[in-house]
């Protein structure tokens, strides 16, 4: 009766194995190096670890990570939404490329999307030409980061509402639209709604890897302090000089701000699931 | 009244419905009584705008349909598995075809809230205003599909297969409950059915379709008395089918005449078509075939028997039915002869 006691018997046999399996392997990847990130950083004192935080270039380039972060996040978040309508609901020649080359950001190495990027966007680059014309630089400002936060998180909208949508039953926009809806009320009251758990995943995708982007955007950002340096960028920087307990505080910082982030939009996504779960 | 004149839909080469005609008064409760792939849904589409026909017209009171797509006919449909939302409650389901009214004809809040609940009592889910889909059996999925159907008040009530992904035992109390519901409302009404005994039970016409075309229209009694076509014979009630020669009037099975009348049949092969119940038993030598009994079975007020047939160079079994107090036996010679019977061109 040994099994017997751990409680009734289960129909699906293999948990100690697999539950054994999954906290070895998720302590070794994913724990121990997080703790030891931790612990590092209380080699500080709690006085010297506020003053690195709040220290004028650390606030800056965690402003800058979350904030063009969040910024880029809401922008994929809608234009990955266009991109999934149109790639799921119409048929037009090119349409299997336009698919493929979605993936593209996730297969590049950063650098080479941030070399590509840059030369792009430089004042004499394709695209930077034009808007240097117009006033406008993006290349090693500010604005280069938001773009490299772009192309690296778009993918994670399209991939994760591309196969609600297209799991979503064409009957209930025939429903809405016998009922007398018109097209902007059905997107709206049916359609949207219905995808809202999928955004929020793939929002919170798209921030998470913006805020820990460091490839393409080094090359991008011009890297000035306060202006266009990135917390990623910082840490490196401060294990270059070997102040490791000054990296390390700052890591910390990021990580537990990037954990609640992405804990408070899974619960909102929790929030949004139970109202509309599979029948 | 619904009007529907020479319908014709292809899909790439396939014609799924093909010079299609077919006019319900209003009131009336009819059923697209067909097997799969007859173009009853495709049809029931056309008319509530989902679909659009190649070539033909559909009006509603003499004025044309095809003039306006599904939100502005003001027809309510009725999807085999439900199509509600999700994401709302039973409630807000209901409430959706009036909360998207144009603001110039919307009713205001307390009002839209009263008629849901009109909605609600009607379909007897009052009760089940607060839950979600998900939380609903499929029976009360379907009767928040009509009520949310019914709530704009539709000139004609469209179902498609609207009993179809339930059990057995929901299905008999949703078709009783449906009939009476049309008789107290009293919407034209149009449902897609593959199960005969629905459409014989529930419609005041039927529709029965096939590869396309319409095969008969008439009360249930009809299609099963009179049915027109051999297609409508075979596929409503059960029946023994003969290939027979009809020749200068006089029918033959295998060779063998059968003394019965070709019933104005032109000469060449033919079906011969019995209803089990039909054939009658007699002494051998009085009837038009002869055949040997094999086995009996007996359920409730029948009992069914396997007679092989000697026709000919083979032999055919078919089964009859024969009341209980007939004494039958395996091994029995047996003389049969149609009491009532149609005979239709052509063997395929």
């Amino acid at each position: 009766m040994s099994r017997g006691e751990a409680g009734p018997r289960s129909s699906l046999p293999g948990f100690g194995l697999t539950m054994g399996l999954t906290l070895t392997w998720l302590s070794v990847i994913i724990l121990i190096p997080l703790a030891g990130l931790f612990l590092k950083s209380f080699e500080l004192s709690f006085d010297q670890f506020w003053s690195i935080l709040t220290s004028r270039r650390t606030l800056n380039a965690l402003k800058i990570s979350f904030g063009l972060a969040f910024a880029a996040a809401i922008v994929n978040l809608v234009m990955g939404t266009i991109i999934v309508w149109a790639l799921v609901r119409y048929r037009f020649p090119g349409r299997r490329i336009f698919d493929a080359i979605v993936d593209v950001p996730f297969a590049l190495p950063t650098a080479v999307a941030g070399v590509a990027l840059t030369s792009l966007f430089a004042e004499k680059g394709w695209l930077g030409a034009p808007l240097a014309e117009l006033g406008i630089k993006v290349a090693f400002t500010p604005l280069g980061i938001f773009v490299a936060m772009i192309f690296i998180g778009i993918p994670f909208v399209v991939r994760t509402v591309q196969p609600v949508l297209i799991d979503l039953d064409a009957e209930i926009e025939e429903a809405a639209a016998s009922l007398g809806a018109n097209r902007w009320n059905t997107v709206s009251r049916v359609i949207l709604p219905s995808l809202v758990p999928a955004l929020l995943t793939g929002f919170a995708l798209a921030f998470a890897r913006a805020v820990g982007e460091y490839g393409s955007v080094i090359f991008i950002a011009g890297n000035l302090p306060n202006v266009s340096e990135i917390a990623p960028l910082l840490i490196v920087i401060r294990l270059s000089e070997f102040r490791y307990a000054d990296a390390t505080a700052i890591a910390v910082v990021m990580l537990v701000a990037s954990f609640l982030i992405i804990f408070a939009v899974n619960r909102l996504q929790r929030w949004a699931q139970t109202r509309t779960p599979a029948y | 009244m619904i009007e529907v004149k020479n319908i014709v839909k292809k899909f790439g080469t396939f014609a799924a419905l093909d010079n299609v005609d077919l006019r319900v008064a209003n009131g009336e409760l009819v059923a697209l009584l067909g097997p799969s792939g007859s173009g009853k849904t495709t049809l029931l589409r056309i008319i509530a705008g989902l679909d659009w026909p190649d070539a033909g017209e559909v009006s509603f009171d003499g004025e044309n349909a095809l003039a306006h797509g599904a939100s502005e006919r003001h027809v309510g449909f009725v999807f085999q598995h439900y199509a509600l939302f999700r994401h709302m409650t039973v409630f807000e389901n209901v409430a959706f075809g009036l909360r998207v009214q144009p603001r110039a004809v919307r009713k205001d809040e307390a009002a839209i809230r009263t008629r849901v609940k009109e909605l609600l009592d009607l379909v007897q889910l009052d009760w089940l205003s607060g839950r979600y889909p998900s939380q609903l059996s499929g029976g009360q999925r379907q009767r928040i599909a009509l009520a949310r159907a019914l709530a704009i008040e539709p000139r004609i009530l469209l179902l498609d297969e609207p009993f179809g992904a339930l059990d057995a035992k929901v299905r008999k109390e949703l078709r009783q409950w449906l009939r009476s519901l049309h008789q107290e409302i009293n919407v034209t009404s149009i449902f897609v059915t593959h199960d005969q005994e629905e459409a014989l039970e529930v419609a005041n016409r039927v529709v029965v379709m096939d590869k396309g075309r319409i095969e008969q229209i008439g009360t249930p009694g009809d299609v099963y008395d009179n049915p027109a076509t051999a297609f409508v014979h075979s596929f409503i009630g059960e029946s023994i089918v003969l290939p027979v020669e009809v020749r200068d009037g006089n029918v033959e099975l295998g060779g063998k005449p059968l003394n019965i009348s070709a019933d104005g049949v032109t000469s060449g092969a033919s079906r011969l078509f019995v209803r089990r119940h039909d054939m009658a038993i007699g002494v051998p030598g009085s009837g038009a075939f002869e055949g040997a009994v094999r086995h009996v079975r007996t359920f409730g007020p029948i009992q069914r028997a396997e007679v092989a047939l000697s026709a000919g160079e083979g032999t055919t079994v078919i089964e009859i039915d024969a009341p209980r107090d007939r004494e039958l036996q395996s091994g029995d010679i047996v003389s049969l002869h149609p009491r009532r019977y149609r005979i239709f061109a052509g063997q395929d």
